[in-house]
């Protein structure tokens, strides 16, 4: 999973299919941070702003 | 009792009625919580899985739940990428039922592997070569991804909606919910392939063995194919099944025919690819592995050629000609047999790549292997049936699931 794992190589199987599951995780963890983030930032810092629901 | 928590505008039964539904439900899933003690408490003696079964009833459950669930990506796909508006009303249902089926998956690998404690080893130590690890990977993160699918229906609570963080939360997801669900769409292609993949790439089982594009047996392209296709039948099927315990019309018919539409076009063009396959497979490579059609369907108990004929007529073929056609879609009776047929099918499908493929005999000395599950194989199957009971349950009483359950029940 890591290329501090004892099994790591730097070859082409490791690299596109631990590509792909790092592609998809920061991809999800991105979304969450910014979504998260967004709400911390609306709800506690800019009381002021107008809130329109979906 | 807890009438705060219920949304507003809809009706639910008395909490006396629901507490002794959850109580039958409950009963059925600490049966099955008591056979997943034994099996990691004793061990995996506790089923019947022996020398020629390594895969059995679970991994069978694990696949046919996991195509059933597929209705969650190809239905999101459909709304969020595809642009289909109708299926907001039906999406927050797919993702609960995908919800449920992949947490279901999860919790019956967790009891396969006998030793669950070590379940982190297949990330931390991957096999990149192995098609099972392209699948652990892409069904952890699917489960994530159908999770914040799901939390934005649990903030919508009445009582957590007041919350003013996590109003913004609930609704900063929804924002952003297309790229989810491409990530679904992308992570979901990949495990129901590799699911396919598995029985395909045997080339010393012929049965389950096929050809394919560069790593990529037919069978990864037939299994993804058959989850987008079969799987929004599963989400009809439970949304009828609700409705008739309910009592009430939940979704409107013009959104159930729309998907029924699409599903109905996807059986049909996938039953096509299917036979191409099968007819491939019984004149060219099982000849070339020295077997024919019928030695993988006689001869033993079970595994009959009707079995063949189940899959793909009249779980194929039949279903698809329903739900093709307006008429069919827009009688209810024939539209719930197509829908029924239409579960059974990749069921089916899944029944044979799993187990038959390990049934049929290899080596000019060996009988066809039967296997019959343990009651703890039973038992723990039937848990995750119960356990999306009480989450269904729970999610119909207290969140907003249906949009249109107002409007379509305006004596409340």
């Amino acid at each position: 999973m890591f290329p501090i794992c004892f099994e790591w190589m730097w070859d082409m199987s490791h690299i596109i299919f631990m590509g792909g599951l790092w592609y998809a995780l920061t991809i999800i963890g991105l979304g969450m941070t910014f979504c998260i983030g967004k709400a911390f930032y609306d709800t506690f810092l800019d009381k002021g702003k107008v809130d329109h629901h979906h | 009792m807890d009438s705060a928590l219920i949304p507003r505008g809809v009706k639910r039964c008395p909490t006396w009625q629901f507490a002794l539904w959850i109580g039958a439900a409950g009963a059925v899933l600490l049966w099955g919580v008591f056979a997943m003690l034994l099996c990691w408490f004793k061990g995996l003696n506790q089923t019947n899985m022996n020398d020629s079964y390594g895969f059995a009833l679970w991994i069978w459950a694990d696949l046919a739940v996991i195509a059933l669930g597929g209705g969650a990506f190809f239905t999101g796909f459909l709304r969020y990428i595809v642009g289909k508006d109708e299926l907001k009303n039906i999406i927050n249902y797919a993702v609960l039922i995908g919800f449920i089926c992949y947490s279901s998956a999860l919790l019956i690998l967790a009891i396969d592997i006998g030793q669950p404690l070590r379940g982190w080893f297949i990330f931390w130590h991957a096999n990149v070569h192995s098609m099972l690890t392209e699948v652990a990977f892409c069904l952890t993160c699917y489960f994530g991804v159908l999770t914040i699918e799901y939390v934005p229906l649990i903030l919508e609570n009445r009582q957590i909606d007041k919350v003013p963080f996590f109003h913004r939360l609930g609704h900063n997801m929804h924002e952003i919910m297309a790229v989810f669900a491409a990530t679904g769409a992308f992570l979901s292609f990949f495990h129901q392939g590799s699911l396919g993949g598995v029985s395909g790439v045997l080339f010393g089982r012929p049965f389950g063995y096929r050809e394919g594009i560069f790593i990529w047996p037919w069978t990864f392209f037939l299994f993804t194919w058959s989850a987008a296709a079969c799987g929004p039948c599963f989400t009809i099927l439970v949304t009828k099944i609700t409705e008739k315990i309910t009592g009430k019309k939940l979704v409107k018919q013009n959104v159930i025919e729309l998907l029924a539409k699409i599903s109905g076009w996807m059986i049909g063009t996938y039953i096509i690819a299917k036979i191409i396959d099968t007819w491939y497979w019984a004149k060219v490579t099982a000849p070339a592995a020295g077997l024919s059609l019928m030695d993988f369907y006689s001869n033993n108990p079970f595994y009959g050629i009707w079995i063949l004929v189940l899959e793909i007529v009249i779980c194929g073929i039949i279903p698809a000609i329903i739900l093709i056609s307006e008429k069919g879609r827009k009688n209810p009776a024939a539209l719930m047999a197509a829908v029924v047929l239409a579960v059974i099918g990749p069921c089916v499908n899944r029944w044979v790549m799993v187990l038959q493929v390990m049934a049929v005999p290899v080596l000019t000395f060996e009988s066809w292997a039967m296997y019959y599950p343990s009651w703890q194989e039973v038992a723990t199957t039937i848990l995750p049936v119960a356990y999306g009971v009480i989450l269904i349950s729970f999610s119909y009483r207290y969140l907003p699931v249906f949009p249109q359950e107002q409007e379509l029940n305006p004596e409340v």
